[in-house]
Parts: structure tokens; sequence; C-alpha cells
């Protein structure tokens, strides 16, 4: 491919607003009449809105787009498509339709273009449903994502915030995938470390999801763009605690040798100086510290299971190939929120 | 000193650019980082505690930054320029509240509104007295307001014969905004008579005053 896609300030989820402008924002908007069959909306900051239809069907919807975070224009489209899919799969629903959004330079190579639609057309098949058709801008940079509708049964969907004290959380994606490519733009990142990140970025939480239909599941969310504390303090809501071990924690070990050359995000960094209140570490690294609070793009799922089958949801979760793994457990409401210790030293 | 542009740069490029002059300078030395937004100096106080580097950081205008980092050589001996540097904090938690700590942020936000040449209600000579070691004491203060509104009499403030004038001088110099009401000063016949900041209408003192994050009158 000739010329290549043009790089953004920060691509991915790294360039989503800040959570603190963003909640000033929300607060102030007017809100119209209530609607008993809103099952979800942006009162609950869950990832999608849902909405009551009849008494065995509820409608997901949600839209996700962002600049590139990749140089290849075909992994971009994967990777994006990847991530607006995910919020079906956080609300425990399954896809139907898919729009696509698109914002492209008028003088831009078209191949370029059709090379993005490819990625994503081909994920929303793998998703299970119909790409449907889209809207798209002449704008200065690239940008790509999807509206997706999914649907759910009304009484099976996974709310982010009703964990409950003694519930294991459960991770699905290894973190770091934000300093990588970070690091890969300022040419600093491996070959392996990258593909290793673009093939996380690109798995489906399709499959997680529908192992943890078979589960006891209280609480489900993607990690996206706040990092792995910024959703895990949205899932604990102001009612619960958290302890966290990092030893746990799946993680990409050259995310954390590139945090310890300092080659981070002003995203990530946000989200410290915005949720680092809730949080304590116990003898935590600098390094694990800052891919804790890293943006994801297309992160895992970040799951609340009732603690007796967690040993069975997690061998099922890694029979299907996922890096998966139990990072940690929901207490009472205790003086700290999320409670990040290491039990040995790295 | 070397010093690193990173004006419009976005992370990790600040991150990537002093680490490169540090190793240029391959020993003890200072370097001074200009950036345009907080979460670049952040980004890069944070590189400066973990490396055990001294490190300050003051906010030069809107959207300019300076960060200064002090690095010693191998036997842990500082630049002899640079003594006053502070040691780094502990890594972590401090960390996070130093890097915070450390930029004037308030200064955006404060906005001091001088009705009068005196200071509070009683006797006018030590109303006098108490302005001039208000305006003095404004000096001193890590965090500087944005803007010093001078309204009524207190436009002789910062008119010729004004007692106060080297302090707001100053103050201007290190960026606040002096704007004195020209009603005020054609009232009290100061016209061109004006030392310091500019001269400013009832919109601009009102536009000021509305986006204030705090007013401060004495």
């Amino acid at each position: 491919m000739k010329n290549k896609i043009e790089f953004c300030r920060g691509g991915g989820c790294t360039a989503k607003l800040g959570a603190g402008i963003l909640s000033h924002v929300l607060e102030k908007l007017p809100k119209g009449p209530a609607d008993e069959n809103l099952l979800i909306g942006y009162d609950s900051k869950d990832d999608a809105a849902v909405y009551k239809i009849s008494e065995d069907t509820a409608i997901v919807q949600t839209l996700d787009f962002f600049p590139p975070m990749v140089d290849d224009p075909y992994t971009f489209g994967q990777i994006a498509a990847t991530n607006a899919l995910s919020d079906i799969y956080a609300m425990g629903g399954e896809v139907r339709t898919a729009l696509n959004i698109v914002c492209f330079p008028e003088n831009m190579d078209l191949n370029i273009l059709g090379e993005i639609m490819r990625g994503g057309s081909e994920k929303v098949i793998e998703a299970g449903g119909i790409l449907a058709g889209g809207h798209s801008i002449a704008d200065s940079d690239v940008k790509y994502g999807l509206s997706v509708m999914g649907t759910v049964h009304p009484d099976r969907i996974y709310s982010n915030n009703q964990g409950r004290p003694g519930d294991r959380l459960i991770l699905t994606k290894k973190l770091g995938a934000g300093i990588i490519c970070t690091a890969n733009r300022v040419q600093a990142a491996s070959a392996t470390a990258m593909q290793q990140a673009i093939a996380s970025m690109t798995t489906l939480n399709k499959y997680a999801a529908e192992i943890c239909r078979k589960y006891e599941i209280h609480a489900c969310t993607d990690v996206t763009g706040f990092g792995f504390l910024g959703h895990l303090h949205e899932m604990m809501d102001g009612k619960h605690s958290c302890r966290i071990m990092a030893e746990k924690v799946p993680v990409f070990a050259e995310a954390l040798d590139y945090a310890d050359e300092f080659l981070l995000t002003a995203a990530g960094q946000k989200n410290r100086n915005f949720f680092g209140e809730y949080v304590v570490f116990e003898n935590v690294t600098f390094a694990m510290e800052e891919v804790l609070f890293d943006p994801q793009t297309s992160g895992g799922l970040l799951i609340a299971a009732a603690d007796r089958e967690v040993q069975s949801l997690l061998a099922e979760l890694r029979q299907a190939g996922l890096p998966a793994e139990e990072v940690g457990v929901i207490t009472e409401k205790e003086d700290v929120e999320i409670r990040v210790t290491a039990g040995r030293n790295e | 000193m070397i010093t690193v542009n990173a004006m419009g740069d976005a992370c990790p490029i600040p991150v990537v650019k002093t680490k490169n002059a540090i190793k240029e300078m391959n020993g003890s030395g200072t370097v001074e980082i200009f950036v345009d937004n907080e979460i670049a100096v952040q980004n890069l106080v944070k590189m400066a505690t973990q490396k055990k580097y001294g490190v300050k950081s003051e906010k030069i205008e809107e959207q300019k930054f300076r960060v200064v980092m002090t690095i010693k050589d191998a036997d842990g001996n500082e630049a002899e320029q640079d003594k006053e540097q502070p040691s780094a904090p502990e890594q972590g938690k401090t960390a996070v509240q130093e890097c915070v700590t450390c930029i004037p942020d308030g200064r955006r936000d404060t906005v001091v509104v001088i009705s009068s040449r005196y200071m509070g209600d009683g006797d006018e000579q030590l109303g006098r007295i108490l302005m001039k070691g208000f305006i003095f004491a404004l000096t001193q203060q890590e965090e500087l307001p944005s803007a010093i509104l001078f309204y009524n009499s207190g436009a002789f403030l910062t008119c010729e014969e004004s007692p106060e004038l080297e302090d707001l001088k100053t103050l201007e110099s290190q960026g606040v905004e002096i704007m004195t009401c020209g009603t005020c000063m054609n009232h009290y016949g100061l016209n061109d008579s004006l030392k310091v900041g500019s001269v400013t209408n009832m919109y601009a003192i009102v536009e000021t005053m509305m986006q204030a994050g705090h007013i401060v009158k004495p």
C-alpha cells in the first residue's frame, strides 16, 4: 500500500476524551421524560443502551470509532470493528446489524478505505452480524468504527455494576496494548510485541461472552479507554471494594518494558489523574501501575463471577485460547476502593 | 543547559525527545523541556521521579509549560549550577501528588478585584498601608491570579505616583493581566497616567469575573 494511513496524535482508545471532562458535560445534559423500557441508558455509565421491545427481547445499541493505532489499514479496520462489537458482548447480547462510521480525507487513496472496511466487514461477519450500511464524511484524518445493534433477553443482560462481595474478578485479555501501540509509534516496539497486541485486539469478545452465558455472572464490562482500573472503578460503583493481585493480572511482558522506558500515553496519565484516588498500590512496580492505567483498544472482558463456578469458567475460557486469569475478588465496601497488591517481588 | 522543544508534540514524544537529550548529555547536567499541555508535564515528571532526577515544572503561559530536570553524574554529584534542585520524591503515590502540585494551575482560575484604593473600612491611612501590604503579599504567592481588575478608586493603584507600581509590574512580568477601568480613570482625571497593564471596559470586567474560578476581593 503506497500512502500509509496518516498517523493521528494518538490512535485507538487512547484518543478517548478524559473521564473528567466528559462527566462534566454529561451531567448538564437535559433529561427527557423517563421511559421504563430503557433498561440501561447513560445514567449507569454502562457500555451501551438497552431498550426492551418485548417480554423476551431487548435491543442493545452502541457505537464506537477512533483514529488508527496501527499503520496497516486492514488491521486497523479489524481492530476498530472488534472494539465496537465488544460493547454488545459486554452487555451479554448477540450482534445483529452494524453500520459503518467513516471519516476519510477526500484526497487519500480510496484503496486504503477499502482495506479498512474489508477488515471491519470480516469482523462483523465473524460476529454473526450483517453489515447493513453506514455513513461517511470527508475529514482531515482517518477515523473508523461501527454503530452496532444487538439483542439480548431482558433477564440476561450483563450489567457492569451488579457484582457482589465474594465474586471473583476475571480478565480475559492481556493488558498493555495501548503502551505497545504507543511504543510502536516511536519505532520502539518489537515486531513480536506488536503482533501479539494486534492478535489480542482483533480477538472478538464473542467467545468469552458465550462461555460466560453458561455460568453465574453478576457483572461484566469490556476494558477499553479508561484502562483496567477505570473500568474496575465503574464496576465497584461506590457500593463495593475489591482486591487485585498484581501478579495474577495478565499483561504483555513487553508493555512493562516499554512502561519502564516511559513510552506512556497522555490518556494513561489522564486515567491516573482521574481514577488514581480510588486505588492504593502495595509493592506494585511503577511499570505495572502504568499498565493497569493503560487505555486498552479492544480490551478483554472484566467479569465478576460467582465464586463456586470460577474454576470451571476459567478452564473453559482458557480452552478457547484466551489468556484469562482470576485477578482479584470483590469485597464489602472498605475505606480503599481498589487495593492492588504484589505478593512477590518482580 | 540543554533545551528541548516539545511544544505541539503528543505523548510520548516529549519523553522520547528528553531521553535523547539526556543521552547526548552523557553525564550530569540540566535539561529544560517546553511542552504545551499539563499531561505531558505529568508524564515528564513521572519519568524524572522514577529516574531520581531533580525535577521542577512551571506554567509559563496558557499552553506553555517548562519542565527542568537535573541529572546527577555517576558519583551522585549534581551539576555545579543547579544545587537548589529538590530531591526526587519516592515513587508511587507520592510521585503523582508531586506532579499534580508542581503545576501552578490555580493561576488560570483566580481573579483579584480591587475596587478601592483602601483595604477595608475605617481609617483611610491604615487602608492605604493595608492595600500596599496586600499587593506585596500577592507577589509572594506560589500561585498567582490570572488577572487583577482595578475599578473605582482602585484605578489610582495602576497610575502615576502609585506606591504599588513596582509590585504590580512584578506581577505583570509573571503573566498576571492587570486591567484598569477606563471610565474610572476618566472620572478621577487619571487619563494618560496609566503605568502598568491596560485600560479595560465593563464588558471585559464582567467577562473576566464571570469566567473566574475564584474571585479574591480585599
